[in-house]
């Protein structure tokens, strides 16, 4: 089967600094593939490479065939590639709900003049984006907050939230930078789970970096390791683990003593 | 819900339309029409800038698209002989035009930067009305004619304003209608997707662009609206007052209008129409104190933002809540 996304020999340099050197894989439908490595390696780099909020160096990305590398970010972002960001990245003075409906931008059907006389077409797309608020709310257990302020919920509900934003775009792959970072173990489960309905509820790829390792190996069909911009290793849960490389860059510091 | 806001809208328009003319009239002091229609029409271009306020930007350049507008008015009603109504939108297009070229370039700023932009663009403008020959330098364009009436397909709309007995009271009327109208257009934006782009973009643009929204787009044409609003006003201003000047609109101009938008609030559609007329009636009511005028006006303004950073009407929010 071809590949939804391929990553061709993508290079960035910022300066005299390789942030990701030559970096090759493929990533398929309906998988879910963690990128790993220590900090500082590349992985948030390779993620505004691949949503094209950074120009390559050199190197392609393509999506279903297509050329996405150096797009603007909207057209990428149109194509079905969508990005979340290791910060937690939300719209803070607007309710979920809002965050949610306004974040289905790209399924309009109506133009913003259409929107703005309130033409039956808009009023058919106001509908229809608020009930497809809804079904992502229950999906991502948010009822409760629907109606709350973005800027006053918790770490917790803020990353679950980040999350529907992106699922909001319907996107063919999400691109989640550290989604679980600051989470406790609790909240982490949970968000694995989530994440594994994502892919099989509604057939979203997934692109995940993360540091938190055993999740990484719970929820990933395959891993790639980056060290020091360079891809060490890619495999599966399993291949990875008894990599001797990848033990020696990553796995065998303490990270590792999270236990597996 | 609805229904109250439709009872406050038919309120407010009998207090405009009725209330104010009977109460002018009562008193004597037909010189308020004068400056009521100068407020609403200040409050057209402010409205703009708080529409470039809702993206994020701060936009002290509105003094610019209020001359440009005025002069295209004046220069098409001068040298080519058009209806001034008809020249009222070409000069909000003409705006609107010019400020993608203008908008293009400088919306990428954002912050301190975007704002000093714009405020040399006034002064930019002001000069520019100096240099080029059909603006006619210095001397500006005099002796304009008053409006003249509108007939559709042999309906009257608009009568000649010079038949009119009294043309202060269409003055006041046209420029009540066309901040109505303005204000309307506003609320319409700000209460459709258009308005809820706009909050997104001035709350994340990286998030807002990763959604999918074409940011680049989505500012120009805010920008664009924001100067078609501040043409028009510059245009209608130059139908009263019958002539225009490189000096007409300012660097304090663009600067009255954004603090028009700070001190009514920049969370409240209708805050920049209470701050111009608070701000003009304020300057004009410390009039009175000569010399010191601007030291108290200005630590007026100074103490009302810190007490009231959200502006006036958000006295009114934390009465609902409480
Ligand atoms: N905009 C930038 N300008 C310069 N250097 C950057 C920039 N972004 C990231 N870097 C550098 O690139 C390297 C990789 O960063 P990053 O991709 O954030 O790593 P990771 O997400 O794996 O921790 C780091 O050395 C970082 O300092
Ligand atoms: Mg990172």
């Amino acid at each position: 089967m071809k590949p939804l996304l391929e990553v061709r020999n993508v290079t960035k340099r910022f300066g005299g600094l390789i942030a990701v050197n030559d970096v090759s894989f493929d990533v398929r439908k309906g998988e879910i593939l963690s990128v790993i490595g220590p900090n500082g390696a590349g992985k948030s780099t390779l993620f505004k490479l691949i949503s094209s909020f950074l120009k390559t160096s050199n190197g392609l990305v393509l999506f279903r065939g297509e050329i996405i590398s150096n797009l603007a970010p909207h057209t990428v972002a149109r194509r079905g590639v969508v990005r979340t960001f290791q910060e937690t990245t939300i719209f803070k003075s607007m309710t979920v709900r809002e965050n949610i409906i306004v974040s289905h931008h790209l399924q309009s059907k109506a133009s913003l003049l259409g929107f703005f006389l309130g033409s039956r077409k808009a009023r058919a797309d106001e509908k229809r984006f608020g009930e497809s608020a809804d079904r992502i709310i229950g999906l991502l257990g948010l009822e409760n907050i629907a109606n709350e302020l973005a800027s006053n919920l918790p770490q917790g509900h803020l990353r679950v939230l980040g999350m529907a934003i992106g699922l909001a775009t319907d996107p063919a792959i999400i691109l989640l930078d550290e989604p679980f970072a600051g989470l406790n173990h609790d909240e982490t489960m949970r968000l694995v789970t989530l994440v594994q309905r994502l892919r099989d509820e509604r057939e979203v790829t997934v692109l995940l970096v993360e540091h938190d390792i055993p999740a990484v190996m719970k929820i990933s069909n395959r891993i790639v390791v980056l060290n020091f911009g360079q891809k060490i290793a890619e495999g599966t849960p399993q291949e990875i683990q008894n990599n001797p490389g990848v033990i020696e860059a990553y796995l065998g510091s303490e990270d590792m003593a999270v236990g597996i | 819900m609805n229904k109250k806001i439709l009872a406050y809208v038919a309120l407010f328009l009998v207090f405009v339309y009725a209330v104010v003319p009977m109460l002018i009239n009562i008193s004597g002091r037909l010189d308020f029409y004068y400056t009521l229609t100068s407020v609403a029409l200040l409050s057209i271009a402010s409205a703009g800038v708080w529409l470039t306020f809702y993206i994020g930007r701060i936009n002290i350049g509105q003094g610019a698209f209020a001359l440009a507008g005025g002069y295209v008015s004046a220069i098409l009603i001068s040298q080519y002989g058009f209806n001034f109504w008809v020249t009222l939108p070409i000069a909000g297009l003409f705006c609107a035009v010019l400020s993608v070229f203008i908008g293009l370039p400088i919306l990428r700023l954002r912050g301190v930067y975007f704002a000093m932009v714009t405020l040399v663009l006034t002064e930019v403008m002001r000069l520019t009305t100096l240099a080029l020959p059909i603006t006619q330098g210095a001397k500006g364009i005099t002796s304009l004619p008053l409006p003249s009436g509108l007939e559709i397909f042999g309906l009257k709309l608009i009568p000649d304003f010079s038949t009119l007995e009294n043309p202060k009271v269409g003055f006041y009327m046209m420029a009540i209608t066309l901040m109505i109208i303005a204000y309307a257009v506003l609320y319409r934006i700000v209460n459709s997707r258009l308005g809820h782009l706009c909050r997104s973009l001035q709350q994340n643009e990286e998030l807002a662009s990763s959604i999918g929204v074409n940011t680049t787009y989505l500012r120009v044409l805010t920008y664009s609206i924001s100067s078609f609003f501040g043409g028009i006003a510059g245009a209608s201003f130059v139908a009263i007052t019958q002539s225009i000047y490189p000096s007409s609109f300012q660097v304090a101009d663009s600067i009255n209008f954004m603090l028009n938008c700070f001190l009514g609030g920049l969370g409240y559609v209708f805050g920049p129409m209470l701050g111009t007329l608070m701000l003009y009636f304020g300057w004009d009511l410390l009039f009175t104190i000569g010399k010191y005028q601007m030291l108290v006006y200005s630590s007026l303004l100074i103490i009302l933002m810190l007490f009231l950073p959200n502006g006036v009407l958000s006295l009114f929010d934390r009465k609902e809540k409480r």
